[in-house]
């Protein structure tokens, strides 16, 4: 009674085929389906390595490990086969409509768990095993399907043979056309409706298509579920991301806050937040250093930090240069955020672990209503909000948000804001500077170029004098204490003009923001 | 062996038939399920039984120095000009279970909100009496340059007011965009004749017309206005465009609960004149809200006299005994009538209650009539959006039969996941009788059927994101301005003999906060003069 399914294919092939050389057209079936079935494997195993290094860093070791779990996983499958002794070809077709379904989902299931479980490499371990498994399945139920009818030397040499050339068609696919043309998720879906297809495509050849009735109609209900991921994916993938973004995306989330996009071109990582440009690893130095720098390097001794926004971590990673810091508090809205650049590896690396530092402490919550509820005084203030382009942010530049962070400062304290370009929105600049005056502080605003930014504005900001004298941490790759001096000069395309102070019940900011940006952009 | 091209066929429908259920099913349980609703409204049973009467003679009697029937903003200014002024002897009555009137609130998870009532515009200079409230309750932060400096948090943040115009959004609720030269012209002269009458002095030396409607000049032609018709008077003076009809029906609809052919033109015209905020810092067109709306005010003013407040009491009968009054008052939670013996009465109600309760002490009006409206409450999991200008505090659609709805969380200084979203609709195309038995009979579905498909065709995007409708019924919403009521009916039914006093925005003809207000502070100091009690005053 053993293997009856293959006996079936097996002898039929043994007495209708004319010449042993010719295949009925379910063994052919089933030696095309060796070919598809390696070149999904492979993709997935690809799919998951590449995710995996581009959520966690650390390419050769996430290579290596999702490789090694993967082949692991593989392995135990093909043990697994022997204890199947009944009907391997319902099996086979059954292994081949689960793996369908994982692994068509696995990239879109793993970019959408990355931002939500705290333990991603066990989501993403678990998956791998599970499609290895059910891949190391495959082969020994395919050659056992398939031996009865031929000569078991020829069946090894074939199936093989098939499977190696799959895994070159996959291996090669896979970084020429499908990552750059599809996209990672829709990848993963359309391999999943090629295993699928398979599996239907068994269904439908074999002479045995009312016992498996149950099988054909998971394996269409299966195909329409990753037909809607496909469509879905390219929808989402189109109308988001890929238009907007030069680079190859390597990360993107939607928030309840926000949608975060992180590229990489080379070795040039950027991050967006609805689509707005945050920092290019190239010159984001420059930008963070003259931020930090010139307002801490002006108080005596800085050490109550508070850091607005700056969900990124650089902004404390040369917060932590200055020595005698010793509490850096930083209040970012998206929780997604702030874990994001807290576990990535490129990205941990590129702020140097600053969220693990123990002088950190993140806050997920909005800077406006905390700093409405917050006590106590910080000697440096560090406003690294988003730009104001919408009226939710433009509340963030108000002269109402500033009494409160005023009052959080410090007498001796300093606080430095980053507030748009005084070249491309002047108006807009200016009028940070005039909304910041409005609630008693004195300031000195100034300026610095950022290639990826253009000419960028800042805002010193204290209750008393503001010194001239700053010292610059060593270690700094733009900023010294001379040309600290120089970025309070401001030509006269970007001087000094009148400008409406912006306050709740008229958002004149986000007016000129959008005005300036807008005229500047066409 | 040949396939079976039937049955292949037919297991192939089959299995497509299963993925679509599949499918279906699964997209069943992304959706979210439909809203709760609920549907209320001021308590019908207990203004009902007033109608019928039949409530038991009283059989306690309590005294107090003043009585005040009625817990809406009226009497809860009289109450709170009361207790600022030291005067600790009196009770107020409140025929609901929660004094606040139209200006009550509700409250769930996601915010608070407003069920009528929900915002303030900057006071005019002679609006002292309601300054001096913004100023005890912190919304009235200081002075800048001699003016008042409002608390910005309680100012309407921007964006104030959007229009959903020909399927875009733009700020402001006048139409920017595909005006003909017509339409133009007519806003132009529009504009240019309100502003002439903001500006106006009148022989008397008052405002044309003020806010409170008291402080108006009384200059004759002025008056004439109230004897005609908006609409007659919109016509009169050559102004066609359709534009400006809708624009100004939004208007009226919006504080009157009128089409612009039924209220008075000195009415219609009030809106657009009547307003000069003054404010430092701030424009004088904005205006103060909360997530409560303006149940904060209510609140505020009944906390200075809890121990005061009577709830859940039926004011059935006011009558005169020598020198006190007495007023009797059904507890409906003890079942029994309370008689209140008081040297003075302050019938803080509406009228058509007043004249019911004190037959001979208080003049009966021939012409008072009363807007029903719809309020809904609509709780969603995701702020609308729209193309064009971004969400703003009101929102309305041009075409919509509603007037839109206002945001709860718009104050928030945070961006809110989801918010509530009060839906307001005046019921003014037919009479108001026959739309009040509209209102209570037509059935829950079909009104929360109506604000959603009036809420979606506004905001199509927000489909599936509803989690909650309350319904708020309100048959006699507010007092409708129709020619001759402001200057004419009102002023004669306000006369009642001392020491009764009436209280109430019906006796301005306008529904607004300043006027319910103004009379109740008004009625205080009255009976306080009348009782000796020496106090200042803010009038």
């Amino acid at each position: 009674m053993a293997d009856s399914a293959a006996a079936d294919v097996g002898r039929r092939h043994g007495s209708e085929a004319s010449s042993p050389r010719r295949l009925s057209a379910p063994a052919a079936a089933l030696v095309a389906s060796a070919f598809v079935v390696a070149t999904c494997g492979l993709v997935y195993e690809l799919l998951a390595s590449t995710i995996a290094s581009y959520l966690l860093g650390d390419s050769v070791t996430q290579f290596s490990t999702v490789i090694g779990t993967y082949l692991f996983a593989m392995g135990i499958g093909s043990w697994c086969s022997r204890y199947v002794r009944r009907d391997p070809l319902r099996l086979f077709v059954r292994v081949e409509l689960l793996i369908a379904l994982v692994g068509g989902c696995s990239a879109a299931a793993l970019f959408l768990l990355f931002p939500m479980v705290d333990h991603f490499r066990v989501a993403l371990y678990t998956i791998v095993l599970a499609i290895g498994f059910f891949v190391g399945l495959e082969i020994p139920l395919l050659m056992r399907i398939l031996r009865d009818g031929f000569d078991f030397r020829e069946v090894v040499s074939t199936v093989l043979t098939f499977d190696y050339v799959g895994a070159l068609a996959a291996s090669l696919l896979f970084p020429l056309l499908l990552v750059p043309h599809l996209g990672m998720i829709r990848t993963g879906f359309l391999f999943g409706i090629a295993n699928a297809a398979v599996a239907l495509a068994l269904i439908l050849v074999v002479p045995r298509r009312r016992e498996l009735r149950l099988e054909q109609a998971a394996a269409w209900a299966i195909l329409a579920v990753l037909a809607v991921g496909m469509i879905a994916a390219e929808r989402v993938q189109r109308w988001a991301e890929t238009a907007s973004y030069q680079d190859p995306i390597l990360y993107a989330a939607s928030t309840p806050f926000q949608r975060i996009v992180l590229t990489r071109s080379g070795d040039d990582l950027k991050l967006f937040l609805n689509g707005n440009l945050q920092f290019s690893s190239r010159d984001e130095y420059r930008y963070h250093e003259a931020l930090v720098h010139p307002a801490l390097g002006r108080v005596t001794a800085p050490r109550e930090v508070l850091v607005l926004g700056g969900g990124d971590g650089l902004a404390v990673r040369e917060i932590l240069k200055h020595p005698g810091v010793e509490h850096v508090t930083l209040v970012d809205l998206d929780p997604a955020m702030t874990r994001l650049f807290s576990r990535s590896g490129i990205l941990t690396r590129l702020n140097g672990n600053a969220f693990q530092d123990r002088r950190v402490r993140v806050i997920n919550a909005d800077g406006f209503r905390w700093a409405r509820e917050a006590q106590g005084r910080y000697d440096a203030i560090v406003v690294d909000l988003p730009d104001p382009v919408d009226f939710s942010l433009g509340k963030l530049y108000t002269d109402s948000f500033y009494r409160e962070v005023a009052r959080l400062l410090a007498p001796g304290g300093m606080m430095s804001v980053q507030s748009t370009s005084p070249l491309v929105a002047p108006q807009a600049y200016w009028s940070v500077a005039a909304t910041l005056e409005s609630v008693g502080l004195n300031i000195r605003p100034y300026h610095a170029y950022v290639p990826s930014f253009g000419e960028w504005g800042f805002i010193l900001a204290a209750h008393g004098a503001i010194p001239a004298a700053v010292r610059i941490p060593a270690g700094g790759r733009f900023l010294t204490a001379e040309g600290a001096e120089r970025l309070f000069d401001f030509p006269p395309d970007m001087a000094r003009r009148p400008a409406p102070v912006n306050r709740l019940d008229n958002q004149a900011l986000v007016r000129l923001f959008s005005e300036e940006w807008g005229r500047y952009e066409g | 062996m040949k396939a079976d091209p039937i049955r292949r066929a037919v297991i192939a429908g089959l299995g497509t038939a299963g993925a679509a259920a599949l499918v279906g099913f699964g997209w069943q349980m992304l959706k979210p399920p439909p809203p709760a609703t609920a549907l209320r409204g001021a308590d019908l049973e207990r203004g009902h039984r007033l109608r019928q009467g039949g409530f038991p003679p009283p059989s306690v009697t309590e005294e107090t120095a003043i009585v005040i029937a009625g817990g809406g903003i009226a009497g809860l200014a009289a109450g709170w000009t009361l207790a600022e002024a030291g005067f600790r002897n009196f009770r107020l009555l409140e025929l609901e279970d929660r004094v606040g009137g139209n200006s009550r609130s509700g409250r769930n998870a996601v915010s608070a909100y407003p069920l009528g009532a929900h915002y303030l515009p900057i006071p005019n200079r002679e609006a002292g009496a309601v300054r001096h409230l913004l100023r005890r309750a912190g919304a009235l932060t200081g002075e800048a340059e001699g003016a008042p400096v409002y608390d910005p948090y309680q100012l309407c943040g921007d964006l104030q007011e959007r229009l959903l115009w020909r399927g875009r959004w733009q700020e402001g609720l006048i139409p920017r965009t595909g005006l003909t030269a017509r339409d133009q012209a007519d806003f132009e002269a529009f504009h240019a004749a309100m502003e002439a009458f903001k500006a106006r002095v009148g022989a008397d030396g008052r405002p044309a017309f003020a806010t409170p409607v008291a402080y108006s000049s009384r200059d004759a032609d002025l008056l004439a206005l109230d004897r005609i018709g908006f609409g007659d008077w919109l016509r009169a003076q050559g102004w066609g465009s359709p534009v400006l009809h809708a624009y100004l029906r939004y208007c009226t609809r919006d504080d009157y609960g009128c089409e612009p052919g039924q209220v008075s033109a000195w009415a219609g015209i009030h809106y657009f004149a009547g307003r000069r905020g003054w404010a430092a810092g701030a424009d004088g067109d904005n205006v103060l809200t909360w997530p409560e709306g303006n149940d904060r005010l209510a609140r505020f003013m009944a906390a200075a006299f809890p121990a005061s407040i009577r709830s859940g009491r039926i004011v059935h009968r006011v009558a005169r005994d020598g020198d006190s009054v007495l007023v009797d008052s059904f507890d409906a939670a003890a079942g029994r009538t309370v008689r209140t013996r008081a040297a003075a009465a302050i019938l803080a109600m509406p009228h058509f209650v007043a004249e019911r309760v004190a037959p001979g002490l208080v003049p009966r009006s021939t012409s008072l009539s009363y807007a029903p409206w719809l309020v809904a409450n609509v709780t969603v999991d995701r702020l609308p959006g729209g193309r064009g200008a971004p969400l703003a505090w009101d929102n309305v659609s041009a075409t919509g039969e509603s007037l839109g709805y206002v945001v709860a969380t718009h104050q928030s200084e945070a961006r809110p996941a989801g918010t509530v979203l009060s839906w307001y609709m005046p019921l003014s195309r037919e009479d108001p009788t026959a739309a009040r038995r509209r209102l209570l009979e037509t059935d829950e579905a079909a009104w929360r059927r109506l604000v959603l498909d009036d809420l979606l065709a506004m905001n199509p995007e927000l489909d599936g994101a509803v989690r909650e409708i309350e319904l708020w019924r309100w048959g006699h919403a507010m007092v409708r301005p129709t020619p001759g009521t402001v200057w004419t009916e009102a002023p004669r039914i306000a006369a009642a003999e001392p020491p009764l006093y009436l209280a109430h925005s019906d006796l301005s003809g306008l529904s607004l906060f300043e006027e319910a207000h103004y009379h109740g502070t008004r009625a205080a100091e009255a009976a306080m003069t009348r009782l000796g009690h020496a106090h200042g005053t803010l009038l």
